[in-house]
């Protein structure tokens, strides 16, 4: 057993890939006295990284995880531990094709450069021992590659030995995380106690057991992956080097094989998911292989073997090649699927490295790095962020239906808007009864019930004919319905009610409280009681964080809106300032008539005259005896309030608003409105969307003509922006013509690429390419709409494009460059 | 050449082993199952035999209805025909496992024809008693040898070979019928093909359920040896190290000066 | 007062093997505790009897039992088996007791086996009683069981390198009994026909007094010609780990472990073992090891009494200057 030092800047608990890239990145930013603690022997410590198929395909249709993927392999390239093999990935069936054209796009899109669809003869042509029968094509992308991960993890450890930076404790176990204040201070090993100043659990399938010695909550779950060797193929005899041939994903089976030397290695995700408890774990000492190498379970995996035997016939089947090796490899699944990266939420400087894969490892190490270092990295990491979590995210039921659901969907065909259908519902409106017996379709946001359209709008679409769109295919008819355009249209027709539950609100109180705003944001939120103030939230970098309003109650009481998705952790960001609370329910009411049915509802009981009651203020109105939060505000482009009832009283207003609302035509209104048609017209941008660290104000056309005296996160590097014409310009595009080549209308869901009219890439002066940022209908403007970011030479009114979609060009038109709304530029409906 | 193979489920240790809390088993939750090396010697060497000069082999185990995945695991490399003698999982001793073999040999015999040869691992992996064979053997009347590496059968007659205890090798020559009891190094078993395994998926098993009992010899409880863990004396590293050795092995005896 | 506890010794080179003198510890505590004689019944021709009797004076034997039938040899597993029975039978004896080695169980599984006895091998505590509470190994070492033997004649082999053996010495040796048995020709069928001496000059690695083993570590069977170098040099032989047979970088007669040899030699040199708990049961008997690994936290450092952290010790080293 190692000694150990007692004192460290930072202590890296865990030496796989993670812990080991965590420790050469943090070196190479300039950390000092970073300690490396593994209960395990090195090189190998019986980890996930230990048994790990090793291979990159580069391709994912996540912007965030392919940015870490690409980042990754150019690490690995650059220690030199990367074979580039080419991966294929195949199809069975037209559906599955049809996503590989998808996949396509997606490499369009973040640039995985030379990715291309073959045949199934060009397929046979790299992979002669595929009966290529059986497949209709497949994808192709030649920057594929494997890496040997365990010498990665060696090379990193020592370069920041080189660098004097980096003390290793091998075979020493943690035992306890002391936390003083709210904030780490020291890890208990049985070599001894580390004082440590910050802390990073990089422990893998090990990470929840190890946070809650801290009282942090890491929600993985360890899982089953199985996989088979078998060998010596004779096939591979004469094989030269390790790996000949391209890595294939058998997409439809969710099974990859790849040739090593004279092995030939079967993985599946096939199999119903095998879930474990961190704590059941076995030691290292106990396990036959290693803990994470568990007994094989060949009844889960033998029935996939027919469809390995089918591919592969002339390997697979062959009499004399033995499976030499079979395990049930241990990894990690989180409830979304994504990683869990950030520091938590319950600790300060104690950082999770979890749930992350070895294609994603250096990537994430870096970008970790880099937030832990200056808060800036280069990447947004906001889908992996710890911080997203909502508490019920964090329970043993939640994370295991939600795994148990992901598992089989690893190589699935996934629609952006698909939905998760256990562990619901979790979080429910007031009105949630009342939702129910409108017909609502519900989708779920941050654990709330959501209407997303209501089924007994129906009766609408007679009203509206062809104005609402409709969907030839089925792939954007998926999570989708005619009736959304029917409600938008109502709405701006009328009046729509909108349940607007998944907000995070949280109220901002005390002394301090003005001084903290104004430093995180960058617009003047020391404005008049009343007022409602929307801004973003920079970085140190002028990357945008957050977007958000903020309504002051009073000279010493805010009440921050934001998301739900992002809605934990923008209170994490708040919350690091000081501490919030609150809680209320939302309901919005907009459309030309919304005056008129508030009125009704308010019975005389606040002025809500366009005098009375300006655009974003906000005031106490009284609806049916409840006391009420009204705020003139409006992400829709009509006249309108948002409401903030107590939450137990909110069926009351909700049945209320109903009942002065219906006589005038006033329609439910589900989100497919609020959060995607009406917004697009109105050209309002989406955090996670057009809003992201990799954009600036600037560009996203949200900088103001001013700039307020007080200083704020970012303002440096704001200030920077304006000072020069920006790389990049968010435009909003309309769709020519949606008519593909076999005369259906397609609707792009966002994420496509822009390219030339010719097909070429758009790339800006800072190297980021063009994609579709946001997607949807604009039924009020007749077009199909299209957000995007693109160089000022293209961002002009008139440029003519083309967004490729499912293997297909279509041509498109800049409608607006810039902020300016398409529809009701002048913004007189909201004004009215 | 008719071959019986006898099998039995043992967990696969590798590491430190974990027993159940009551002390009466292994904790087998994260271990996987399988047959002692030299089974896996004894089923390769019928598979072998018969693929050389035809017959039929046949693998058999008594042991709890989960035995099936070791049957399986046979057949998977060649072996047609599989018996389970289904417990309910308790440990039997040799003599009631001899006795429960013994049984299902004759009644398999009545039915089939004898069995020419057949073949037991040295020792079970985890009891160790170094004796079922023997038994076996005893009761039907039919030579024995233990401990065998090398195994030519002839007509009529089987030449085994085995270490002796000295060194160097002693040989045997039984008539057949008999029963032979190999270690391991009397071949490399094969690995499995995957055509192999999904045979071997679809195949019928034979099986019967002997009624428990004891032949005298009954575990109480069972429990790790005193861990006998040093703290090794570093002699240095690498070359660098080359004369603490020979000082090392100066001392003990083994290096004169 | 019962009746004799019957040793059954073996022999190699003319003596006593150490395990039957091992065996014989117990079998002098269980007639201790059961007040009665110890009689041994060597397995030897019948006409070095005499000599093999001698030598196990000074270690408590009453009485040395000749078989009367000059058939036997040593190479007839089933004719002694069926003396050994014969002589049991008629002396009331209460137990049998000898070496678990690979001979020793062989042979008592048959006495065993004709008596209809149930067999306990490769105990470590033998404790009589109304039922007998036994310790024994399973997992070969790795585990200790508990259990009870009941039976008429306790049948026991008792597991090598675990108690002390007794020293011959010059007192007065046992009383040699001639006794007949009645032996058939299925008795004598099974026999050894033929006999290949050890290769010449090569040293056992269950006699050698040095062994280096090489495991996954040595990287090759090539790998092997160093090992083979120090070993010569120090006069021993050289084994290898499952790993190693498995592979074919040697043959599988040098394995150490569980499905190989257990060896006791005075020093075992484990060269790149990561010791698994299969390779620790085969060598745990030696008097002194040294592990040579790159790992200093692998297993085998955990029995090890000396360590070299590196490769093994190459060209340099002073043991071949």
């Amino acid at each position: 057993m190692s000694s150990v030092p007692t004192h460290a800047r930072v202590v890296i608990i865990g030496a796989g890939i993670v812990g080991n890239s965590m420790a050469w990145h943090l070196a190479n930013l300039g950390w000092r006295d970073i300690v490396l603690v593994e209960k395990g022997v090195l090189p190998n410590p019986g980890g996930s990284t230990g048994h790990a198929s090793n291979f990159i395909f580069l391709t994912d249709h996540s912007k965030e995880m392919a940015a870490f993927t690409i980042d990754s392999a150019h690490q690995y390239r650059e220690l030199g531990v990367y074979t580039e093999t080419g991966g294929i990935e195949v199809a069975r069936t037209p559906e599955r094709m049809e996503e590989l054209k998808r996949r396509m796009a997606s490499s369009l899109s973040w640039g995985v450069e030379d990715a291309r669809i073959l045949t199934p003869a060009e397929v046979k042509a790299m992979v002669p021992f595929i009966d290529e029968s059986v497949i209709l094509g497949g994808f192709y992308t030649p920057g594929v590659g494997i890496v040997d991960s365990l010498q990665a993890g060696t090379l990193m450890r020592q370069k920041a030995q080189d660098l004097g930076a980096l003390t290793i404790a091998a075979g020493v176990e943690v035992t306890g995380i002391d936390v003083e204040g709210g904030r780490v201070r020291r890890v208990r090993t049985d070599a001894g106690d580390i004082e440590a100043e910050v802390v990073v659990i990089a422990c893998g399938v090990w990470s929840p057991r190890i946070a809650r010695m801290a009282g942090a909550s890491i929600p993985l779950t360890p899982a089953v992956h199985q996989m088979i060797d078998i060998g010596p193929v004779p096939m591979f005899e004469h094989t030269t080097g390790d790996v000949g041939f391209p890595i294939i994903r058998d997409m439809d089976t969710n099974m990859y094989e790849r040739q090593h030397g004279t092995g030939f290695e079967i993985g599946s995700y096939a199999h119903r998911a095998i879930l474990m408890d961190a704590d059941d774990i076995p030691s290292i000492a106990a396990s036959a292989l290693s803990p994470t190498m568990l007994p094989f379970t060949k009844e889960d995996f033998d029935p996939q073997l027919e469809d390995s035997l089918a591919l592969f016939p002339e390997i697979v089947g062959d009499e004399k090649a033995g499976v030499k090796l079979a395990i049930n490899g241990l990894l990690s699944l989180t409830p979304d699927g994504n990683p869990i990266i950030g520091e938590t939420p319950e600790v300060k400087n104690l950082w999770s490295a979890a749930a992350i894969w070895i294609k994603e490892a250096p990537g994430i190490a870096k970008c970790l790095a880099e937030w832990m270092t200056h808060g800036t990295p280069e990447i947004d990491p906001h889908g992996s962020d710890i911080a997203r979590f909502y508490d019920h995210h964090k329970t043993a039921q939640h994370i295991a239906a939600r795994t148990t659901e992901g598992y089989n969907k690893t190589y699935g065909i996934v629609h952006p808007m698909e939905q998760w259908a256990s562990n619901r519902p979790i979080r429910l409106s007031p009105a949630y009864d009342r939702h129910v017996e409108l017909g609502a379709e519900f989708f779920e946001a941050a654990g709330w019930e959501r209407p997303f359209w209501y089924g007994t709008n129906e009766s609408l679409l007679g009203e509206y004919g062809d104005r609402v769109m409709p969907r030839q295919a089925e792939w954007e008819s998926r999570w989708w319905s005619p009736i959304i355009n029917a409600e938008h249209l109502a709405m701006r027709d009328r009046a729509g009610l909108v349940d607007l539950s998944a907000f995070a609100i949280f109220d901002i109180t005390g002394p301090g409280a003005l001084a903290a705003l104004e430093h995180l944001c960058v617009n003047k939120v020391d404005v008049a009681v009343g007022r409602t103030v929307y801004t973003p939230l920079l970085n140190t970098a002028g990357g945008i964080l957050a977007d958000l309003t903020i309504m002051r109650l009073a000279d010493d009481h805010f009440r921050v809106v934001t998301g739900g998705g992002m809605g934990m952790r923008d209170r994490k960001i708040f919350q690091d300032a000081l501490a919030a609370d609150g809680s209320a329910q939302l309901f919005g009411l907009w459309g030309p008539l919304a005056r008129d049915i508030l009125g009704l509802a308010a019975d005389g009981s606040a002025d809500i005259s366009h005098k009375g009651f300006p655009f974003l203020t906000s005031k106490t109105v009284d609806i049916d005896g409840v006391r009420t939060l009204a705020s003139r505000i409006s992400y829709v482009g009509e006249l309108g309030w948002e409401i903030y009832v107590p939450i137990e009283q909110g069926l009351r207003v909700w049945d209320a608003l109903w009942r002065a609302g219906r006589p005038h035509g006033m329609a439910p209104v589900g989100i497919g409105t609020y959060a995607v048609t009406s917004r697009l017209e109105k050209g309002y941008r989406a955090h996670g969307a057009e809003l992201e660290l990799d954009f600036d104000l600037v560009e996203a056309g949200m900088a103001r003509p001013t700039l307020k005296d007080a200083d704020f996160v970012g303002r440096a590097a704001y200030e920077k922006q304006r000072s020069h014409e920006p790389a990049a310009v968010l435009c909003t595009l309309t769709v020519d013509d949606p008519t593909s080549s076999t005369g259906v209308k397609r609707y792009m869901l966002g994420r496509e690429p822009i390219l030339t009219p010719d097909g070429q890439r758009i790339v800006d002066a800072k190297g980021r390419g063009s994609y579709v940022t946001s997607a949807g209908s604009g039924p009020s403007v007749g077009k199909h709409l299209l957000m995007t970011y693109l160089p000022p030479d293209q961002a002009k009114q008139g440029t003519k494009l083309a967004v490729e979609y499912f293997g297909e060009r279509y041509p498109v038109t800049v409608a607006v460059a810039g902020s300016t709304p398409l529809f009701d530029p002048d913004n007189s409906r909201i004004r009215s | 050449m008719n071959i019986l193979v006898c099998v039995k489920r043992v967990p696969a240790t590798g590491g430190r082993i974990v027993l159940t809390p009551d002390g009466t088993d292994i904790d087998t939750r994260y271990l996987g199952f399988t047959v002692s090396p030299h089974e896996e010697c004894a089923v390769e060497e019928a598979v072998r035999i018969v693929e050389g000069r035809g017959g039929s082999t046949t693998v058999l185990t008594l042991g709890p209805a989960a035995a099936e995945d070791q049957l399986r695991d046979a057949m998977a490399i060649g072996i047609e025909r599989a018996i389970l003698l289904e417990t309910d999982g308790r440990d039997w001793d040799p003599v009631a496992t001899a006795r429960a073999i013994v049984e299902a040999i004759r009644a398999q015999e009545s039915a089939n024809g004898p069995f020419d040869l057949i073949l037991f691992g040295n020792e079970s992996a985890d009891s160790g008693g170094f004796q079922v064979g023997i038994r076996v053997a005893a009761a039907l009347g039919r030579p024995v040898v233990t401990g065998i590496k090398s195994l030519a059968p002839g007509e009529g007659s089987v030449v085994a070979r085995r270490e002796a205890a000295g060194g160097g090798w002693e040989t045997f020559e039984l008539p057949l019928p008999a029963v032979v009891s190999v270690k391991e190094g009397i071949n490399l078993p094969r690995y499995p093909s995957v055509p192999g395994r999904l045979r071997a998926r679809k195949k019928e098993i034979e099986r019967s359920t002997p009624a428990w009992q004891s032949g005298g010899l009954d575990k109480v409880v069972l429990r790790l040896p005193a861990t006998e863990t040093t703290q090794a004396e570093v002699l240095g590293r690498g070359a660098e190290a080359a004369p603490a050795v020979v000082d090392l092995l100066t001392r003990i005896g083994v290096l004169g000066r | 007062m019962s009746g004799p506890v019957i040793a059954l010794v073996t022999s190699a080179g003319g003596g006593p093997d150490r395990a039957s003198l091992e065996a014989l510890t117990v079998a002098r505590q269980i007639a201790a505790a059961t007040g009665s004689p110890v009689e041994a019944i060597v397995v030897a021709e019948r006409s070095s009897a005499g000599g093999a009797a001698a030598s196990l004076a000074g270690l408590g034997v009453a009485r040395a039992i000749v078989v009367e039938d000059d058939r036997l040899t040593p190479d007839h597993p089933d004719g002694w088996a069926a003396a050994v029975a014969q002589v049991a039978e008629t002396r009331a004896t209460s137990a049998i007791v000898g070496p678990g080695t690979e001979r020793g169980n062989d042979l008592l599984a048959r006495v065993a086996a004709r008596l209809d006895l149930p067999m306990a091998a490769n105990c470590l505590t033998v404790e009589p009683g109304a039922t007998w509470a036994i310790s024994r190994q399973r997992w070969a070492g790795s585990l200790i069981e508990d259990c009870r033997l009941t039976a008429r004649i306790k049948v026991l082999t008792i597991a090598p390198n675990t108690v002390a053996a007794g020293a011959p010495d010059g007192g007065a040796a046992p009383a040699v009994e001639s006794v007949p048995v009645t032996l058939t020709d299925a008795d004598l069928a099974v026999h050894v026909t033929g006999r290949e001496a050890p290769e010449r000059g090569k040293i056992s690695l269950t006699d050698a007094k040095v062994v280096v083993g090489g495991g996954r570590g040595v990287g090759s069977g090539e790998g092997f010609a160093e090992l083979e170098e120090l070993a010569s040099l120090l006069g021993g032989a050289v084994g290898g780990s499952r790993v190693v047979t498995s592979a074919g970088w040697r043959p599988h007669a040098d394995q150490i472990g569980q499905t190989g040899l257990r060896i006791a030699p005075d020093v075992y040199i484990a060269c790149g073992i990561s010791g698994a708990i299969q390779h620790i049961v085969g060598c745990k008997a030696a008097k002194h090891i040294v592990a040579i690994n790159t790992d200093a936290e692998a297993p085998i450092m955990g029995v090890a009494d000396y360590a070299v952290i590196g490769d093994q010790i190459r060209r340099r080293s002073p043991v071949r200057a």
